[in-house]
């Protein structure tokens, strides 16, 4: 089948370092980041954003790690506004200090989202408002005087989807306008720790229970989103809206990704910008290629009349749990390895009523190695 | 029915950015993390949004500007429709 020339990557992602002060067990950073290579320089980074502007690339992700952490993201958003980008942070919030929200602002930020990284061993300290707490009402605080609008995004799992109440309690008390409940996605670091993270059916229900009674309470006062897992659907999601089609990510150290978590596909070389131009890497690399259009789908999803709206769903999860990128997304009911997704949920029905110390969770570590609590 | 006077200045809601994409052809409203692509008649109403002028000023300029009358319900309509979406706000 002939496939169209792709559009734009309208969508592009710079994860600026992988550096970060925090631990989370869900970070979706690959696991074994200690080894790769040195971090673009701040003209290697103003070079990627001229080069996707031109391409036709408009929003702009700035993530990482803690994209605070690097000291020219002053310079890179100023760069990118300049450009006529819409640039959006990322940010735990360490590091956000009123000097540099003012000079972010200066520079022509136009949102920020606050993602609450409740690292699973601060869970207590977190919900019981300490210093954690204190540290994001200080952040949304500032975040509301410079009048951005409040993100929220929390990352549940089995840990602390029970707390759902008390987590959009927490995010009320700090004024958020919007909260975005996302469920774990089970790769990196989260693939890893699956068997501790993943919440059962029964914790999944109550958890959307206790969102639906708050959105009564709230009403449009404070908009809650919550992505269910999709371990618990029996269709995938369009991941990336299709890999190839509008998502461009740039790892720290320059290669480019159709999605933030393709770098761990076997047999892919991946272009760096620090060797091709954006635009060949974009529509003529074997990488960005590789799962475009429907050529290399296999059955079920190439006859599949549903094939045009998911694209066959994720390939990072269809090869981790089927060993092969080009199977059907398992997530998938049609599938033919489905039934590695319904026993890890019913797996995760089983455990949990144990304690979820059970077992010993994998703390990203900055040696790439499992660091045991 | 509008939900506002005519006498209203509209202007682009706080976190949405208008502008002018070449590669897409088209004029987008941008606001956080993500996009929508405008159709010629929704970026020739929301262009003219600039807080200054008022709906009925808005009106007046496209019928003379695409030589048409009557203009004023459908402008209405969407000016409604954007309202809505936070897309425009309404200055006193
Ligand atoms: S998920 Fe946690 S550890 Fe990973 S980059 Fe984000 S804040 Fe850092
Ligand atoms: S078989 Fe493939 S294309 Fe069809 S619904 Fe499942 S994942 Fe999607």
């Amino acid at each position: 089948m002939s496939d169209p020339v792709p559009g734009p990557p309208l969508w592009l992602l710079l994860e600026l370092t992988y550096r970060c002060p925090l631990h989370c067990v869900f970070c979706y950073n690959p696991t074994d980041f200690g080894g790769i290579g040195r971090e673009l320089e701040t003209a290697e980074w103003l070079r990627v954003l001229a080069q996707a502007r031109e391409l036709g690339s408009v929003q702009l992700g700035l993530s990482g790690g803690e994209p605070l952490v690097r000291d020219d993201l002053e310079t890179i958003v100023a760069a990118a506004r300049g450009l006529g980008f819409y640039t959006n942070l990322i940010t735990s919030g360490v590091g956000l200090t009123e000097t540099r929200l003012c000079a972010l602002k200066e520079a022509g930020l136009d949102h920020i989202q606050l993602s609450f990284q409740d690292s699973t061993r601060r869970l207590n300290d977190f919900l019981s408002s300490t210093r954690t707490f204190e540290l994001k009402s200080r952040v949304a605080a500032l975040i509301r005087k410079h009048r951005y609008p409040m993100v929220l995004n929390v990352v549940l799992h089995r840990l602390n989807i029970d707390h759902v109440e008390e987590i959009l309690g927490m995010a009320e008390r700090l004024g958020a306008d919007y909260v975005e409940l996302a469920n774990t996605q089970y790769y990196g670091w989260a693939w890893r720790n699956r068997a501790q993270l993943l919440p059962s059916r029964e914790q999944l229900r109550r958890a959307e229970e206790a969102t639906a009674r708050f959105r009564e309470r709230v009403g449009t006062r404070m908009r809650v989103f919550f992505v269910v897992p999709d371990y618990f659907e029996t269709r995938p999601k369009p991941c990336m809206s299709g890999l190839g089609r509008v998502f461009l990510g740039i790892a720290p150290d320059g290669v480019a990704l159709p999605c933030q978590s393709a770098r761990m596909l076997p047999g892919m070389s991946f272009p760096s910008v620090r060797e091709a131009s954006l635009r060949s890497i974009w529509y003529d690399s074997p990488a960005f290629n590789r799962f475009r259009g429907e050529g290399w789908m296999k059955e079920p999803c190439r006859s599949c009349p549903e094939r045009g709206r998911d694209f066959g769903g994720c390939r990072c999860q269809a090869y981790l749990l089927t060993g092969d990128a080009a199977n059907a997304d398992p997530v998938c009911a049609l599938s033919p390895h489905h039934h590695l997704v319904t026993e890890a949920v019913a797996g995760a029905g089983r455990s949990a009523a144990e304690p979820p110390a059970a077992a010993p969770l994998a703390f990203r570590d900055h040696r790439g190695g499992a660091s045991r609590e | 029915m509008a939900i506002f006077d005519t006498a209203a200045r509209p202007a682009i809601g706080g976190g949405f950015r208008l502008q002018w994409e070449p590669a897409q052809a088209a004029h987008v409203l941008l606001y956080p993390e993500g996009m929508v692509r405008l159709n010629q008649s929704a970026a020739a109403i929301l262009t003219r949004c600039d807080g200054a002028r008022t709906v009925a000023d808005i009106i007046a300029d496209l019928e003379r500007t695409y030589s048409a009358a009557g203009l004023s319900s459908d402008v209405c309509d969407f000016v409604t429709f954007a309202i809505e979406r936070t897309w425009l706000e309404l200055l006193p």
